[in-house]
């Protein structure tokens, strides 16, 4: 095993280059780290052994050493490419770009695997990467990084940006909100009732399969056909988007809903009647907390599912992240795309982990009481 | 024939088999017992190599099954695990199927083959031979696990703990058949039970297993009369080794011919090919101490009586 | 007729139909003057998302499956934490983001969507086989194992049959996520279903989109049908009375 992540290691430095965007010239390694500084190149080969050593022998020291030689290693990398960004663009012309090269990424995708191998290994899951996020942000904070394109992106668009972020956030709350309003009672009537369930199941099923564009696009033919009639209902912008994530996470709500209610024994339920809890009380205290878990990792894939719906629903010109990814895409403008892309895979994971750790909590809450 | 020699069995610090010297002898029934734990399903699973010995050899018919491939070795054995472990994706025909399709026979030879056991397990054809296995009782269910290992005419039949998760009728039903099937093909049985029961009422010879270790060989009789430990003997019961005793002789050995039994011992006449411990019971639930003797034909042989039941050795 | 044939036969209805449909799109949407769209056929369109779904699908599944059962035996085990880890944070990636990442490294056209649909439908077949396989019931493989099958034997006859509907339903899950992939992937300049509904988007012909997702549409519940009847024919046995 060490051995394959091993030869997984050396691949990328064959193929380090970074890239200039108008005459798209590829520039490899050792030119990239001759013009950006030994400082870059000792941290990186610094950062190098240090993640070398967990996979040859994974003792706990090792791994923490790993973790940080990832930290520090991917951050040098990224140095070194603004270094010699910063080199190159000073004998250029001011309209050009240095960009990181595909070698660079996958080399940092490389070291990430290891790293969360490492984190894994010391029992603390995929929390463990941040850390070797750190010097990255550090360099990032400092503005150091700032001469690589990609940043240079950012800094035209801040505003946009920000606004797109804010955007998309808002997308994801506005239709988790509803999404629960509508799903939770939706799930305890159907687990409670047969009729609804074979009837709400195989309707949300449905909606489910339909792929995202397609239902964002099906809904534009009736909304505007209804602006027509009634103002202010448009067929493209926030309001469909948001009823489409609506309608998709209506599913996994109810689905969880069901299966938490499910799965509370029907022992500790007639016990709970039998103290004399009122049905209602039963529902709020013994009901409740033992569904709860299940209900969190129903929240969980909700969230992280839209999320990436919301990406897709600047097609139809709801804004957020998706809108910079499309812009991008559009324009032939790869840094813009990048630019777009990596929050939202990062908004993705982000929302994954925060929602596992309120998983974890509340079934510790719980004693192990719960499934 | 299965030889043990100097068999140990070892995972990491635990030792599973420990120094096992043992010689299973062609055509007998060894039952292997003892407690969880103690290291019976170990020692069989020796035999057809699901685990190999840390130390020592283990030889089937003078080879040393080390020398065997394991896959070659099994399709010579027949392999009763509990609940019968049946294919649950595959008919009641085609699990019994299995190892003779593996050996390569035709599909007519497997066809009259499965006909067969189904018939000698007492299992109906009609209804059986396609149904699934979820289908079926606990006890239909290892009936075809049995009927599956014998398949290929096995001359080794490799059994552990088989009727454990069956009712108590089922599991004497069963075990009745294996007799009955060992009488009939003179297969060499290994069977691993923890139940002393069962042991004494099916073995030709018991190995009494602890910690690994054998700490008695030797036929059911011997176990109840000769102990060879308090161990043993606690694990042979002592409450009602007497009882289990009474199991092992027949009326027909204690009868007293010449007698005629007087009127109260009329009515309800016992067979000589009864153990004396049915004797025993039948005093016990009519309040008498002498029963009338008769033989397969109903005729009038002699009598028993309570005092010849109790003068046992 | 089954759910799968109705659906079948109304998808290549609409499909080769459509084509023939203006007047009803002209009497619906009466202010266009180019109710269908005509720049492409759909068979072709069709042709071409299908294309890319089943490269990608046939990679995935080859690969996933078979690291899937790489992973089970005995010599794999040490990369199934790794893979597990992996699995769990590869769930998380929206496949639109996947998509897009796909460009920088591999330009426009079918091949980013391609690969990015097949990097992302891995996870759902390898973490299914996984699953499937794990789940096979202990004492059926000791049963197995005693009488004297091989591994390969085993694995053949006894486990992946066992845990077919496991790995179908991955695979479906990935093929109908793949699909609603597909079609986005028309903004990466590949040739499906998605084409009708970027053009019509950008120049506000609500009848264009409408075309475009309603195939996109049928196609993914078309073949969620078809994934639903197949995983029925592989557990038959447990409904036989």
């Amino acid at each position: 095993m060490l051995l394959a992540l091993l030869s997984l290691v050396l691949l990328p430095f064959l193929r380090h280059a970074r890239n200039r965007l108008l005459s798209g010239q590829p520039i490899d390694t050792l030119a990239a780290l001759g013009q950006a500084g030994s400082i870059w190149t000792a941290c990186l080969g610094v950062g190098l052994l240090l993640v070398v050593w967990p996979l040859v022998r994974p003792t706990r020291l090792a791994c923490w050493a790993g973790l940080l030689g990832a930290g520090l290693a991917i951050a040098a990398a990224a140095g070194a490419g603004a270094g010699a960004a910063d080199h190159l663009a000073a004998g250029a012309a001011s309209s050009s770009r240095t960009s990181l090269g595909a070698g660079t990424w996958l080399f940092g995708a490389v070291l990430l695997l290891i790293a969360s191998d490492a984190a894994r290994r010391l029992r603390y899951g995929l929390a463990g990467i941040l850390p070797v996020f750190g010097p990255l942000a550090i360099l990032l904070a400092l503005g150091t990084l700032a001469p690589l394109s990609l940043l240079r992106e950012y800094a035209a668009q801040h505003d946009a940006f920000r606004a797109a972020l804010v955007q998309h956030i808002l997308l994801v709350l506005g239709a988790l909100g509803p999404a629960l309003l509508i799903g939770v009672p939706l799930g305890i009537a159907a687990q409670r009732r047969a009729a609804l369930r074979r009837v709400a199941f195989p309707a949300l099923n449905l909606i489910q399969t339909i792929p995202s564009i397609a239902l964002f696009s099906l809904l534009i033919g009736p909304l505007s056909w209804l602006g027509k009639i009634v103002p202010g209902v448009s067929g493209i912008g926030t309001i469909p988007a948001l009823i489409a994530l609506v309608l998709y996470s209506l599913l996994p709500i109810v689905w969880n809903t069901v299966e938490g209610l499910d799965g509370v024994p029907r022992d500790v339920r007639i016990a709970a009647r039998g103290m004399g809890l009122s049905p209602a009380q039963c529902f709020l205290q013994v009901d409740t907390p033992l569904a709860m878990p299940v209900l969190l990792s129903g929240l969980r894939i909700t969230a992280v599912q839209a999320v990436g719906l919301a990406a897709v629903s600047a097609l139809i010109g709801a804004g957020g992240l998706g809108a910079i990814i499309f812009q991008g895409l559009f324009a032939n403008a790869l840094d813009l795309v990048i630019l777009g892309a990596l929050p939202v895979i990062a908004l993705a994971v982000a929302t994954d982990l925060l929602f596992r750790l309120l998983t974890t909590f509340s079934r510790a809450a719980l004693g192990g009481a719960a499934r | 024939m299965i030889a043990f020699d100097r068999v140990t069995r070892r995972y990491g610090d635990f030792t599973a088999v420990d120094d096992v010297s043992l010689t299973i002898e062609s055509g007998e029934i060894l039952v292997l017992i003892g407690a969880s734990g103690s290291g019976k399903s170990t020692l069989l699973q020796l035999i057809n190599r699901l685990q190999d010995p840390t130390e020592g050899t283990v030889q089937v018919d003078d080879e040393d099954v080390a020398g065997i491939a394991p896959e070659q070795l099994r399709r010579r054995m027949g392999y009763v695990i509990q609940g019968g472990g049946l294919f649950p994706h595959w008919t009641v025909a085609r699990n019994i199927g299995t190892v003779p399709r593996l050996l390569g026979w035709d599909r007519a030879r497997i066809a009259a083959r499965v006909l067969e056991l189904l018939d000698l397990l007492r299992l109906d054809a009609g209804r059986l031979h396609d149904a699934y296995p979820h289908m079926l009782s606990g006890g239909q269910q290892q009936r075809v696990g049995v009927a599956r290992a014998l398949a290929a005419n096995p001359s080794i039949l490799l059994m552990d703990e088989p009727f454990g998760a069956l009712d108590p009728v089922t599991r004497a039903e069963l075990q009745g058949e294996i007799r009955r099937i060992h009488a009939e093909t003179g297969c060499t049985v290994v069977f691993v039970t923890h139940d002393m029961d069962e042991a004494l009422s099916l073995a030709t010879r018991v190995a009494v297993i602890d910690r690994g270790r054998v700490i008695q060989l030797g036929t059911p009789l011997d176990l109840l009369t000769r102990p060879a430990s308090d161990q043993v003997a606690r694990f042979v019961g002592t409450a009602d080794r007497g009882l289990k005793l009474l199991g092992f002789q027949r009326v027909a050995d204690r009868l007293r011919p010449s007698d005629r039994p007087d009127d109260t011992a009329r009515h309800d006449p016992i067979s000589q090919d009864l153990p004396l411990s049915a004797a025993l019971s039948a005093m016990v639930m009519r309040g008498c101490d002498r029963l009338e003797v008769i033989d397969a034909q109903g005729t009038p042989i002699g009598t028993i009586h309570l005092a010849d039941l109790v003068r046992l050795a | 007729m089954t759910a799968f044939g109705a659906l079948l036969a109304l998808l290549l209805l609409t499909t080769f139909g459509l084509g023939h449909a203006a007047p009803f799109f002209a009497w619906l949407f009466p202010g266009l003057d180019q109710p269908i769209y005509r720049q492409d056929g759909f068979p072709a369109l069709l042709l071409g998302h299908l294309e890319i779904v089943a490269a990608a699908s046939a990679f995935a599944i080859l690969l996933g499956v078979f690291a899937g059962i790489a992973v089970t035996r005995p010599g794999g085990r040490e990369f199934r934490g790794l893979l597990e880890t992996v699995g769990a944070t590869g769930q998380a990636f929206p496949p639109v983001a996947v998509l897009a990442l796909a460009v920088p490294a591999m330009g426009f056209g079918a091949s980013p969507a391609i690969v990015a649909l097949a990097l992302y439908g891995l996870l759902p077949v390898l973490q299914n086989t996984i699953a499937g396989l794990e789940n096979t019931p202990a004492d059926i493989r000791v049963a197995a194992a005693g009488m004297g099958m091989s591994t390969t034997q085993i694995l053949l006859q006894i486990e992946l049959p066992l845990a077919a509907p496991v790995i179908l339903t991955g695979i479906r899950l990935s093929v109908v996520v793949g699909i609603g992939t597909a079609a986005i992937a028309s903004t990466v300049g590949a040739r499906t279903l998605g084409l009708p509904i970027i053009v019509g988007l950008n120049a506000s012909n609500v009848a264009y989109v409408l075309q475009g997702a309603l195939l996109v549409a049928l196609l993914a519940i078309t073949l969620d049908q078809g994934f639903e009847a197949l995983i029925r024919a592989t557990t038959r046995w447990r409904r036989a009375r």
